[in-house]
């Protein structure tokens, strides 16, 4: 338990900072508010809008395809914190295993994947 | 002992009430953020539970590459102005809820008051340490390896499936 | 848990190394050769020919490797063999299939292999943890491969409708894991076999047990999991619903019978009582909702809800006979109903997506072949003697008596009576009722080929069933 109390110190300290400096202004700057002054300024454009549009099923593989590569780290972290005392097979089992991915990743690159199109 | 009871209770009723207000919320954004929250919990129950390498992982792929996939799904789905469903409680409703009470009442039970519910325990938590990330390396990269390859090929699978599903034309 | 792993764990492994080596070189194929689509189909037939006689060769040697977590040789190589021989004919079936429904991406090859990998790590599960894997390689593939023919509603729904439900059965499966991880310690299934009897008394054990029966059943499609069924079966592309029928349930149904083991249900009482209800419940509503189908597909996907209830009766009955009877049983209902399915595929036109009982009226003027070939896996689907689905029938009912489970193997009779009404009625719409069903498709020579090989296979197996039975002998 006790080793856990910095990150628990480092926890609330980035919690309060947050607070801290998202209202900071609140107290120390001049608060003169007009219509004009509130209103986002977006080069000329209606600058609020519905959020609910309809977006690219892109954004989705996007998301999906960063969750796949992102659980390979996750396979990752804990064999670079053990890989020095593991049986070769160990370290021959990653190699495999990266292999597999990346044959993932070039074939997800050469479908276009990645493109924007 | 008391301070981790204490904490434990803290944590737990935050679990709770996060993984509510992300079934009530009306706004599927602010239940996202609930859902957020409730990750933050169980990751802090997790490390509780002596399982560091579990928290660690459910902050980030939960919170972090789950909670992005929820989010573009709910950009996707284009929900527009809520629509409000007729709620008529049918009979398959019914049945549904009386078995989800059933089960929850069972659950309950057995891990309370049944014979051998504090074995469970005791059972798997018999090697100290087994929830460190040198224990989990350990084993996957020797006992559970073959898993491991397993898990690539799904891995593929799922980036051939997201390829073939999504991708509008394939070149 | 530092277990030495060398190279010969690997070369163990024997036909799942090579399916998994396959598919890695059918997605290397994919990404680097441009047209690349007679290369992969052959690919394809190649590493499932090999092995299939990979699996051959290794059956007698049964063994573990990988420190315990998976079964080499006899029962995984009984089932590896199978399910190369199901997904090998459903292969071969597949172009000319795919060209009518204008699906021509060619990863479809990388998810078949990707699924029958799957398959054969089910079958040869040591660990929950390898069978979960297992499952869900299989069971994302089929995700993929419901909903292949993008441009169809219905494919999409049934890939929907499987996803959905299919997720929801694994979360029950792996709350049971976890319960049964507790009160063991341990995921190992050789384990849970021997332990069993010491921990049949603890409430969570059982329950624990109940929640991986519902995923089995819900894998396995009896009742009351069968709802997805019909509607999946329906909608996806007709040679993947022919191998999510064939090699989906038999995997399901290998992977049950090394969990659900004879020691594990001789000692948790209640549950093989509950399975006992299941199994007769998937026998009646099964049959009973089949005779009232005017599609064939939806007519097939029920029957299939009912082979799942003879083939539980032969887990139930929890002795060497059923155990036989269930691995020749998902041999048999392999063979024959991707027979039936590729009859269909075959059938089935860019205008008939989804061929009614009626339109085959007549078929044995126009299409002898085809409506024989189908004559004779209806008649095997019914259990009538000559052919293989008799004898699957005969053991499993057999395993059922010797266990005292007597009502069941006679609900299990009069439910095969019942399932001749529908089975035979196909029979006599094709030959005896006028209509010209000139819409429907014809086949190509490698299409009647691979309904060939498993009709002749049906019968030799219905004349022989000893060579198989032998071989199912030896995995125990």
């Amino acid at each position: 338990m006790e080793q856990y109390i910095p990150i628990a110190i480092m926890i609330l300290i980035g919690v309060v900072a947050g607070v801290v400096f998202a209202n900071i202004n609140r107290f120390l700057g001049p608060h003169k508010p007009t219509e004009e002054k509130l209103s986002t300024y977006e080069s000329g454009m209606e600058p609020v809008r519905t959020a609910r549009e309809r977006f690219s099923v892109k954004f989705y593989l996007v998301a999906m395809l960063f969750i796949v590569f992102d659980i390979e780290i996750v396979f990752l972290y804990p064999w670079a914190v053990v890989f020095r005392q593991l049986a070769p097979a160990g370290i021959i089992g990653m190699i495999v295993f990266l292999v597999i991915l990346v044959i993932g990743l070039i074939y997800e690159w050469r479908k276009g994947g990645m493109d924007w199109r | 002992m008391i301070a981790e009871q204490l904490l434990f209770a803290f944590l737990a009723a935050c679990a709770v009430t996060t993984a509510v207000l992300m079934v009530f919320q009306r706004n599927p954004v602010t239940s996202a953020i609930s859902l957020i929250g409730n990750f933050f919990c169980l990751a802090a129950l997790y490390l509780l539970l002596e399982a560091q390498l579990l928290a660690v992982l459910e902050i980030a792929v939960y919170a972090g590459a789950i909670m992005v996939l929820v989010v573009f799904v709910i950009m996707l789905l284009n929900v527009g102005d809520e629509v409000s469903l007729s709620f008529r409680p049918n009979l398959r409703m019914i049945a549904g809820g009386v078995l989800m009470v059933a089960f929850l009442l069972e659950l309950l039970y057995l891990f309370t008051m049944a014979p051998g519910a504090g074995s469970i325990v005791v059972a798997a938590m018999r090697p100290s340490g087994l929830g460190t990330v040198e224990s989990m390396g350990h084993a996957l990269y020797s006992g559970f390896l073959f898993p491991l390859q397993i898990t690539g090929l799904l891995l593929l699978i799922a980036v051939v499936g997201a390829v073939i599903l999504a991708k509008r034309r394939l070149s | 848990m530092n277990l030495p792993i060398t190279w010969n764990d690997v070369l163990a492994l024997g036909p799942i190394a090579v399916v998994f080596g396959g598919t890695l070189l059918l997605v290397v194929l994919e990404s680097i050769v441009r047209k690349a689509s007679p290369l992969m189909f052959w690919v394809t037939v190649g590493v499932l020919a090999v092995a299939a006689g990979c699996a051959l060769a290794t059956i007698g040697v049964a063994g573990t490797a990988f420190g315990g977590t998976v079964l080499t040789g006899g029962y995984a190589s009984y089932f590896a063999l199978v399910f190369s021989a199901g997904a090998l004919l459903v292969t071969l079936l597949s172009p000319a299939y795919l060209l009518k429904r204008a699906t021509a991406f060619t990863e479809y090859y990388i998810l078949l292999l990707a699924a029958v990998t799957g398959m054969m790590v089910m079958a040869a599960s040591n660990d929950l943890v390898v069978f979960f894997l297992g499952l869900e390689t299989m069971s994302v593939a089929f995700y993929v491969l419901a909903g292949f023919t993008r441009q169809s509603v219905t494919s999409n729904e049934s890939a929907m409708k499987y996803f959905l439900l299919g997720a929801f059965a694994t979360g029950f499966l792996l709350y049971g894991m976890a319960l049964v991880y507790g009160t063991l310690g341990s995921t190992s299934i050789a384990m849970l076999r021997s332990s069993a009897a010491a921990h049949a008394g603890e409430p969570l054990f059982l329950v624990g047990l109940g929640l991986l029966l519902v995923g089995f059943v819900f894998k396995v499609a009896a009742v009351p999991f069968h709802m997805w069924v019909p509607d999946v079966y329906e909608g996806a592309p007709t040679m993947v619903s022919g191998l999510m029928s064939t090699g989906g349930k038999s995997a399901a149904f290998a992977a049950f019978l090394l969990v659900f083991g004879a020691d594990v249900l001789q000692s948790a009482a209640p549950i093989r009582e509950v399975m006992a209800v299941l199994a007769a419940l998937s026998m009646i509503v099964g049959n009973i909702l089949a005779i009232s189908q005017t599609s064939v597909k939806r007519m097939l996907a029920y029957s299939s809800v009912a082979h799942a209830g003879y083939i539980l009766t032969g887990v139930i009955a929890a002795n060497a006979d059923g155990a036989n009877g269930v691995m020749f049983y998902l041999l048999a209902y392999t063979l024959m109903n991707v027979g039936a399915f590729g009859v269909l595929s075959i059938l089935e036109t860019a205008s008939v997506e989804n061929v009614r009982i009626d339109d085959l009226a007549g078929l044995s003027r126009t299409r002898p072949w085809l409506a024989g070939l189908m004559a004779l896996f209806m008649f095997s689907l019914t259990g009538i003697p000559p052919f293989a689905g008799f004898f699957g029938k005969y053991y499993v009912f057999t395993g059922a008596i010797g266990a005292g489970y007597t009502w069941l193997a006679i609900v299990g009779v009069i439910m095969s009576v019942v399932s001749a009404y529908y089975y035979l009625r196909l029979v006599v719409v094709m030959y005896f009722q006028e209509g010209s069903p000139d819409q429907v498709g014809t086949a190509t020579g490698i299409g009647l080929a691979s309904l060939v090989l498993p009709a002749i296979a049906l019968l030799a197996l219905g004349l022989l069933p000893s060579t198989i039975v032998n071989l199912t002998m030896q995995c125990f």
